[in-house]
C-alpha cells in the first residue's frame, strides 16, 4: 500500500484546518450573530444548515453522472482513466447519501417544530427521499455485485438514475406540494432578508469545503484500494510465475 | 427487417419455452391472488366501496409489482443453465434484440396474469368504479411494460450477483417509483372517477417513462452482458 | 492463383493468437503469461489436467472473458470484432433442454448475422453428428452423448473459421468419439466462403482419441503451456 504523498497530505490538513475554521464562523454566524426569523423563532436557524446541504446534495449526483459516463467511455478505452472515474462516482454517491440523509434529517426536525409533524409526503421531501433511496441501492449493487463486473454495473445504473431524477420530481410535484415555496426564485416574497445573508453564505462555504473535503479523501481511499488490488494481481501472477520454473 | 426477425426469434422461444414448462405464469398468478387476498383480509373492502375504490388501484399494481418481480428473479435462469447465455454472448445477432424479445415475453406473461386476475380483484373487492373504464385499456399495458422492462433490465445486472433475488427489487422499486405512481394515480382516477386526478396526465406520464427507459435499456444492454 | 494468395496470407496470419496473457480470478492465476499462436489450418490438440487453464484458454479465444494482463487476436481481430466467425462448445451443452434439437438449432440459425454463408442447413447439421432431425424428444430427456452431439451439431451449422471444443469426447462411448473425429477431420476439408482455412482448438483428458486429428499438441500445467509437439505432416 502505497502512503498518501506529502503534498496531498500537506493540502488535505490545509483544507481541513480552512473548513473548520469556517465552519465555526457560520455557527457564530448562524447561531449567535443573525435575528432569530420574526416568524419562527430560533427555529429558523436550522435552515442555515439545511438549505445549503439540500442544494449540495442535488449536485453530487451530476459529478455521479458525469464520472459514470467517463467510466463507460475509457472502460474499453483507456482502463487507468475508467478506474479513476469509477472511484470518483463511488465517492460521489456515498456523499450524496450522506447530504441527503442530513438534509432529510434537518428538515425532519424543522418540521415537528414548524409544521408539528416529523414527516410529511410533500413534492420535495419525497423527491429528496427517493434520490437519496436510488443511490443506497446504487451502493447495495456496488456491494452485491460480482467483483469484475461491479464497476460496470454500477455506471449503468447511475445513467438509470440520473434519467430517473428529474422523472421523479416532475411526478412528485405533479402529485403535491406543501413544502414551503423556494428561498430563492420562488415568488415575489421569496428571498433573504439582508441580515440573513451572512450566516447563510458562511454556512453554504462551510458545507461546500466539507463536501469536497469528504468526496475527495473517499475519492483517494478508493484510489488507494484500486491500487492495493492490481498490486496483489501484479504479484499474484508473479508469484504464480516462479513457481512453475 | 433482420433486427425484427431476431427480436421475433428471440421471443417465440420464451414463449415456447415458457408454454413447455408453464413455471411463471402459473406461480404469478397463484402468488398475486394470494397478495390480493391477504390484502382483503388487511381491511374490510366490502363494507367501505368508496375507500376500497381509492385504495384499489393501489393494491392491484402492488401485488402485480410483486408478482412479476417474482418471475423476473426467474427470467434469466433459463439462459443461464446449460450456459446458453455464453452462446448469445457469442452470438452475431445485437444484444438488444435478445433484451427486447425477452422483455417482450415477460410483457406477455404479465399481461396474462392481469387478465385472470383483474376480474378476480374486481369481485374480491366489490369494485364498481365510477370513471372511464376503457382508460384502463391503456393504463394496464403502458404500466406493465414500464415495470416489465426495467425490471428485465435489471434482473440481467444482478444476473451474477450474490443475493440475486434480493437485489432485484432492492435496484427495481426506487427507479419504478415515478412510473408506480403514474399508473396507481391514473388506475385511481378511473376507479373513483374523481376528475381531480385527471388519468390522461399520468397516462402521458406513463407513455413518455416507457418510451424513455425503453431507449435506455436498449443502448445500454450490451453493455451489461458483456461486463464481466 | 488468387486461391494460392488467399492460402498464403490465411497462413501467415495466426487464426488465434496470444501474446504473454493472464488472466486472474480473484488472486488465483487461471492463465499464467501464456504466449502462444495457432497457425491458420491446423488442428492443436491440448492437454492437462483439470484446473490446468484449458478451459479459460477457450474461453479468452472465443471472447467471453478478457485478459487481465496481454492481448489476445482472433482472425486478425478482437476476439468480440469476429464474433460469429468462431464457435465454441463448452461442457455444458448451451442449449435449451424444453426444446426439441431442430428447435435449437433453428433458433440459433436465426441468430446469426446476414450473410453467413452458412454450409449446412441444421439439418445437415444433425445428421452430420448421426442424430434424426425429426426426434421429437426435448433436449432435456437426452442422454449426455446425444447432447453432446446436438452441441457440436449448434457449433458446425454456424459455419465456424475457428472451432474451439471444450472436451468434446467427455461422454462419448469410443465408437461414438471415433465417428466425431471422423466428421471433425472432414470438417476442416470444407471450404470457407472467403477463401481462408479451418482451425481447431480442442482439448481432451483421451489423447489417444484425437492423435490422428492433431497437428501440434499443447500441454498445459498450472495456467502456463509447458510444451508444444509439433507432429511433422506425413509424406
Amino acid at each position: 500500500m502505497q502512503p498518501l504523498s506529502r503534498t496531498t497530505r500537506i493540502v488535505g490538513a490545509l483544507w481541513l484546518a480552512v473548513t473548520l475554521a469556517v465552519m465555526a464562523q457560520g455557527f457564530r454566524e448562524a447561531i449567535f450573530l443573525t435575528p432569530a426569523d420574526a416568524a419562527q423563532g430560533d427555529v429558523g436557524r436550522i435552515f442555515y444548515y439545511h438549505v445549503p446541504i439540500a442544494m449540495l446534495s442535488l449536485l453530487f449526483p451530476y459529478v455521479n453522472f458525469a464520472a459514470s459516463l467517463a467510466f463507460l467511455f475509457w472502460r474499453t478505452r483507456n482502463p487507468l482513466r475508467a478506474l479513476t472515474s469509477d472511484a470518483l462516482a463511488l465517492a460521489s454517491a456515498e456523499v450524496t447519501i450522506a447530504y441527503t440523509s442530513i438534509c432529510l434529517i434537518t428538515g425532519s426536525i424543522w418540521g415537528r417544530a414548524a409544521w408539528g409533524i416529523w414527516w410529511t409526503w410533500d413534492e420535495r421531501l419525497t423527491s429528496e427521499l427517493i434520490l437519496c433511496l436510488i443511490y443506497i441501492a446504487y451502493v447495495m449493487l456496488r456491494r452485491f455485485s460480482a467483483t469484475g463486473q461491479t464497476q460496470t454495473l454500477a455506471a449503468v445504473l447511475s445513467v438509470f438514475a440520473a434519467v430517473d431524477v428529474p422523472i421523479v420530481y416532475m411526478s412528485i410535484r405533479w402529485w403535491r406540494t406543501q413544502h414551503p415555496a423556494p428561498v430563492f426564485g420562488g415568488g415575489p416574497d421569496s428571498g433573504m432578508d439582508k441580515s440573513m445573508l451572512p450566516a447563510f453564505f458562511w454556512n453554504l462555504a462551510t458545507w461546500t469545503l466539507w463536501g469536497l473535503f469528504l468526496l475527495t479523501a473517499r475519492f483517494l481511499l478508493e484510489r488507494r484500494n484500486q491500487m492495493t488490488e492490481q498490486d496483489e494481481a501484479l504479484r499474484a501472477i508473479e508469484a504464480s510465475l516462479e513457481i512453475s520454473q | 427487417m433482420i433486427y425484427l426477425r431476431q427480436v421475433l426469434a428471440h421471443l417465440r422461444k420464451d414463449l415456447r419455452l415458457e408454454w413447455r414448462s408453464r413455471d411463471s405464469i402459473n406461480g404469478m398468478l397463484f402468488f398475486s391472488l394470494l397478495v390480493v387476498v391477504v390484502y382483503s383480509l388487511a381491511f374490510d373492502p366490502t363494507g367501505y366501496p368508496t375507500t376500497t375504490r381509492q385504495i384499489s388501484g393501489g393494491v392491484l399494481w402492488v401485488s402485480i409489482l410483486f408478482a412479476s418481480v417474482s418471475a423476473l428473479n426467474q427470467a434469466w435462469t433459463r439462459e443461464q443453465r446449460n450456459q446458453v447465455l455464453d452462446a448469445h454472448r457469442m452470438a452475431a445477432a445485437p444484444a438488444s434484440a435478445l433484451f427486447l424479445g425477452k422483455a417482450l415475453a415477460n410483457f406477455l406473461f404479465v399481461t396474462a396474469v392481469e387478465l385472470v386476475l383483474a376480474p378476480i380483484f374486481v369481485v374480491f373487492f366489490n369494485l364498481h368504479p365510477l370513471g372511464q373504464t376503457s382508460l384502463l385499456l391503456l393504463i394496464l399495458p403502458l404500466g406493465t411494460w414500464a415495470l416489465v422492462l426495467n425490471g428485465t433490465f435489471f434482473a440481467a445486472l444482478g444476473l451474477r450477483a450474490r443475493n440475486r433475488e434480493l437485489l432485484l427489487p432492492l435496484i427495481l422499486f426506487p427507479i419504478a417509483i415515478p412510473s408506480l405512481l403514474a399508473m396507481i394515480q391514473a388506475t385511481t382516477a378511473v376507479l373513483t372517477g374523481d376528475d381531480m386526478l385527471n388519468p390522461l396526465l399520468w397516462i402521458q406520464m406513463l407513455a413518455g417513462y416507457d418510451i424513455i427507459f425503453t431507449i435506455i435499456c436498449l443502448l445500454l444492454f450490451d453493455t451489461v452482458l458483456h461486463a464481466e | 492463383m488468387t486461391q494460392t494468395t488467399a492460402v498464403q496470407s490465411a497462413v501467415l496470419t495466426p487464426a488465434a493468437e496470444l501474446v504473454s496473457a493472464s488472466r486472474l480470478f480473484g488472486s488465483f492465476a487461471a492463465l499464467r503469461n501464456v504466449t502462444a499462436s495457432f497457425p491458420a489450418g491446423s488442428c492443436t490438440v491440448i492437454l492437462g489436467e483439470n484446473g490446468a487453464g484449458k478451459s479459460t484458454l477457450l474461453r479468452m479465444l472465443a471472447g467471453l472473458i478478457t485478459p487481465t494482463r496481454g492481448t489476445v487476436q482472433v482472425l486478425g481481430q478482437t476476439p468480440q470484432q469476429s464474433r460469429g466467425r468462431v464457435a465454441y462448445m463448452s461442457h455444458a451443452p448451451m442449449v435449451y433442454e424444453e426444446l426439441t434439437a431442430m428447435e435449437n438449432l433453428l433458433y440459433f440459425q436465426s441468430l446469426q448475422g446476414p450473410g453467413c454463408a452458412c454450409h449446412g442447413s441444421p439439418e445437415m447439421a444433425l445428421r452430420a453428428v448421426g442424430l434424426d432431425p425429426h426426434l421429437t424428444r426435448t433436449v432435456g430427456q437426452y442422454s449426455q452423448g446425444m447432447r453432446q452431439r446436438v452441441s457440436l451439431a449448434r457449433v458446425l451449422q454456424t459455419d465456424p473459421e475457428l472451432l474451439l471444443l471444450d472436451e468434446p469426447f467427455s461422454n462419448l462411448d469410443v465408437s461414438s468419439a471415433a465417428q466425431m473425429v471422423e466428421l471433425l477431420a472432414d470438417f476442416r476439408t470444407w471450404p470457407v466462403a472467403g477463401g481462408g482455412q479451418r482451425t481447431i482448438l480442442l482439448t481432451t483428458h483421451q489423447h489417444h482419441l484425437a492423435e490422428s486429428l492433431a497437428d501440434r499438441t499443447l500441454t498445459m500445467q498450472h495456467g502456463s503451456i509447458a510444451s508444444v509437439t509439433t507432429r511433422e505432416p506425413a509424406a
